[in-house]
């Protein structure tokens, strides 16, 4: 592949997941349906989250804080196809989960279960933080 | 030598010296940087043995005693230089300094404290220096010990620390005891460590020592100030001072720092007045409040954005902001900044690694740094090459005032309004970005293990009415670092084991301001070198130590899991074989309890937290540390 359409390719697909970015910051704050999502078990997603690393930078329940950013709870969260994306080919310094070491059913859990993470308290109802 | 030269040597070493030894020395006062040069007394008559041993040669007098040996001339010499406190692990190679010490000095100015391990001694000496500005003093026992002390002292390297150890050593063969003095002994000292120390010296007599022992404490700190290391050799220490030794000790002149020529200084001034989106990047660019007071004046009177690498600005002050602005800038002025191409740059770790600049095309690259310029070439913590187009190498508090006088004049009434509404646009900007932080942590808010988020806001809630100063690793948009002396400006080579000593040197310059220090304190680090805790009890010396305990070395897991996903195998569990600290969990209040703490847990229960932190600042309120094992999150 040449480097010009490698960049093209590359600059595409960042501005697809940009896009995405985009139009989900339009939808309202309730959790989307994704449709094309597989199946997926929650208790097998979270230990999976842990036992494969993900919460080494995105901490337990995937709320970020480290080195990893925030994936839950997310009513903005990625659509599968884009998180799978993200897993396997990571645009920033991520490790790749390639599907030789992870697979989509296993993909599919953690996606299940970073869905199911529920919404923190509201702030205002957090003294320490006013 | 022949056997009867060296008999003969003995003899006039040993044997002959009576009313050799010099007596007291008056009292010095340090002022303003310059010590007089006192001269010293008659020493008095040493008592004499009861006769020559068996095989000493005919007629010899052995000499047993003495009352001033040539330690106690070096304890003169270091208590002109002003130290405070002299942290050490006992060690034979400096026994006779040791004894003038606590004897002859009565162990004050410097007084002894105690350490468990020299990594500790070098460890406490740097978080005191980075409070103190100013070297503590560090013995450290020949061979073995500066080999224990090494690391810290390549921390304390990298922090651009000043430091004075004192090393213990027995260089003339003929001296030493058979045995194990040998293995202590070396050739060349302080070579171990020359490569990150700023100077060292071997002296073979005691107005060397003088002479030297002044000449280290100003070249540590002069800018950028860093260790130095002088060898007390032992018999120096140990062997009477000579009736005519004709002792004096040199006056001390610190350096004033060097700022930059008006010439440049102004063309930094103009290009910043002139820029559109001007960003200063603030390293280490202040060491003091009118440091801090004079850089507020600086970014103020041009509203520019300031990337603020170490509490140079009050931690609310709504200039600063985040690192993102750099893309966007025309001009760039970097002030003592560590690394300076890492700030404009990101490299990306992957398999390829590669690399993208942060910066638009055409930016000017301005540049005042005297800590950063690389001093040595072995050890390689001055990072990559930074293209710049103007660069001052001068010491950039010391330059803000012709900085501040220069932008001032060249600031015309259209400038002014212009830079109102950048600064009123970045205040709102940091309003935002508060808010955010503040929902954000609200994530993981009641999970166990506790969030850092949460740590910090607990802890912030106990100490926010106390005068407190801290490490910046618990801060959050609730800390309010709004003096010099809140944060402790520790910088290192983050080599493990120099957080939990230098944490302890930090408090104990704090415990004379009457200051809360609150120190988070990791679970690795800790372990490295755990008797600095025993040292702070022992000496009673208060901070409160939270603890990031996360139960591995975890970065190490991050590159280990990082390195499996590489090679597509063993991503599962395997990344913490080598890297956990589990199996068993390690009992760090226990522990911290054997040795004389008052200490709480595993706090695994963020509910917890709040009573846990209040009881633990009581104790530390008393006078006492304090550690509270915290079982967090990952990150």
């Amino acid at each position: 592949m040449s480097g010009v359409l490698r960049f093209v390719l590359a600059a595409t697909a960042v501005l697809l997941i940009l896009e995405h970015f985009a139009v989900a910051q339009e939808r309202a704050a309730q959790p989307t349906v994704e449709p094309t999502a597989p199946a997926g078990n929650v208790d097998s997603g979270k230990k999976l989250f842990v036992s494969a690393g993900c919460a080494l930078c995105h901490n337990g329940e995937g709320q970020g804080g480290g080195p990893g950013p925030r994936l839950a709870p997310n009513p903005n969260m990625l659509a599968f196809k884009v998180f799978a994306q993200r897993v396997r080919e990571p645009i920033n310094a991520m490790p790749p989960y390639t599907a030789k070491v992870m697979s989509d059913q296993q993909l599919a859990d953690i996606y299940a279960f970073l869905r199911t993470v529920p919404k923190p308290p509201d702030v205002s109802t957090i003294p320490l933080l006013k | 030598m022949a056997d009867s030269e060296k008999d003969k040597d003995l003899v006039g070493r040993r044997g002959f010296l009576k009313g050799a030894a010099a007596g007291g020395i008056g009292t010095l006062a340090m002022g303003t940087g310059a010590i007089a040069a006192p001269q010293v007394a008659a020493p008095p008559a040493p008592k004499l043995g009861p006769g020559p041993a068996e095989g000493d040669p005919v007629g010899r007098v052995e000499l047993l005693t003495t009352d001033r040996p040539g330690s106690d001339f070096m304890v003169d010499v270091l208590k002109s230089l002003g130290f405070e406190y002299v942290a050490a692990n006992p060690g034979s190679s400096f026994r006779s300094l040791h004894e003038s010490l606590i004897n002859y000095g009565g162990n004050k100015a410097p007084e002894l404290l105690t350490c468990c391990h020299e990594e500790s001694s070098v460890g406490i000496a740097h978080g005191y220096a980075n409070v103190e500005g100013k070297p503590m003093l560090v013995m450290a026992h020949s061979t073995v010990g500066l080999q224990h002390a090494a690391m810290n002292i390549y921390n304390a390297w990298v922090g651009r620390v000043p430091m004075f150890v004192v090393l213990g050593n027995t260089l003339d063969a003929t001296m030493r005891r058979p045995g194990v003095e040998w293995k202590h002994s070396a050739q060349d000292a302080a070579a171990i460590v020359r490569d990150y120390t700023k100077w060292d010296d071997n002296p073979v007599s005691l107005p060397h020592f003088a002479e030297s022992a002044v000449r280290a404490y100003r070249i540590s700190m002069a800018l950028p100030r860093e260790p130095v290391v002088l060898v007390a050799d032992s018999e120096l220490q140990e062997r009477p001072v000579a009736k005519d030794a004709n002792l004096r000790i040199p006056k001390l002149t610190l350096d004033a720092p060097p700022w930059g020529d008006a010439g440049s200084v102004t063309e930094v001034a103009r290009l910043l007045v002139a820029a559109e989106n001007p960003v200063v990047i603030a390293g280490g660019a202040t060491r003091s409040q009118q440091g801090m007071e004079r850089f507020i004046e600086f970014v103020e009177a041009l509203q520019v954005p300031v990337v603020d690498q170490e509490n140079n600005l009050p931690s609310r002050h709504p200039l600063i902001t985040s690192r993102a602005a750099l893309r966007n800038a025309d001009v760039i002025l970097g002030l003592e900044v560590e690394d300076f191409w890492g700030m404009l740059h990101t490299v990306r770790d992957q398999l390829e690694r590669t690399t993208r600049s942060n910066t638009r095309p055409g930016v000017k690259v301005l540049n005042i740094s005297i800590a950063e310029s690389p001093l040595r070439t072995n050890y390689q913590d001055f990072q990559r090459y930074q293209e710049f187009d103007l660069s001052i190498t001068a010491d950039a508090e010391a330059t803000l005032p012709v900085l501040i006088e220069a932008v001032k004049r060249l600031l015309t009434s259209n400038h002014r309004a212009a830079i109102q509404n950048r600064g009123k646009a970045l205040a709102e900007a940091q309003q935002s970005a508060i808010a955010r932080e503040r929902v954000e942590a609200t994530y993981g808010w009641n999970s166990s293990p506790i969030s850092l988020a949460r740590l910090a806001a607990e802890v912030w809630a106990q100490v926010k009415h106390e005068d407190w100063a801290g490490g910046r690793e618990l801060a959050n948009f609730q800390w309010d670092y709004d003096k010099y002396y809140r944060y402790d400006h520790f910088r290192s080579a983050q080599g493990a084991g120099g957080r939990l000593p230098a944490a302890v040197g930090a408090a104990l310059a704090h415990r004379k301001h009457g200051r809360l220090y609150v120190n988070l304190q990791k679970d690795g680090d800790l372990m490295y070198a755990p008797g600095a805790l025993w040292t702070a009890a022992h000496h009673k010396i208060p901070f409160l130590s939270v603890m990031h305990n996360n139960r591995a070395y975890h970065q190490e897991v991050m590159h280990i899991q990082s390195m499996a996903n590489r090679r597509e195998r063993g991503i599962f569990d395997r990344a913490g074989i080598g890297t956990a600290i589990t199996e068993p969990n390690i009992d760090y209040a226990k522990m911290a309890q054997s040795m004389g703490l008052y200490a709480e847990g595993p706090i695994t229960n963020p509910n917890d937290l709040g009573p846990a932190i209040q009881r633990a600042i009581a104790v530390v309120k008393r006078g006492e540390p304090a550690l509270l094992d915290v079982v967090t999150q990952a990150r």
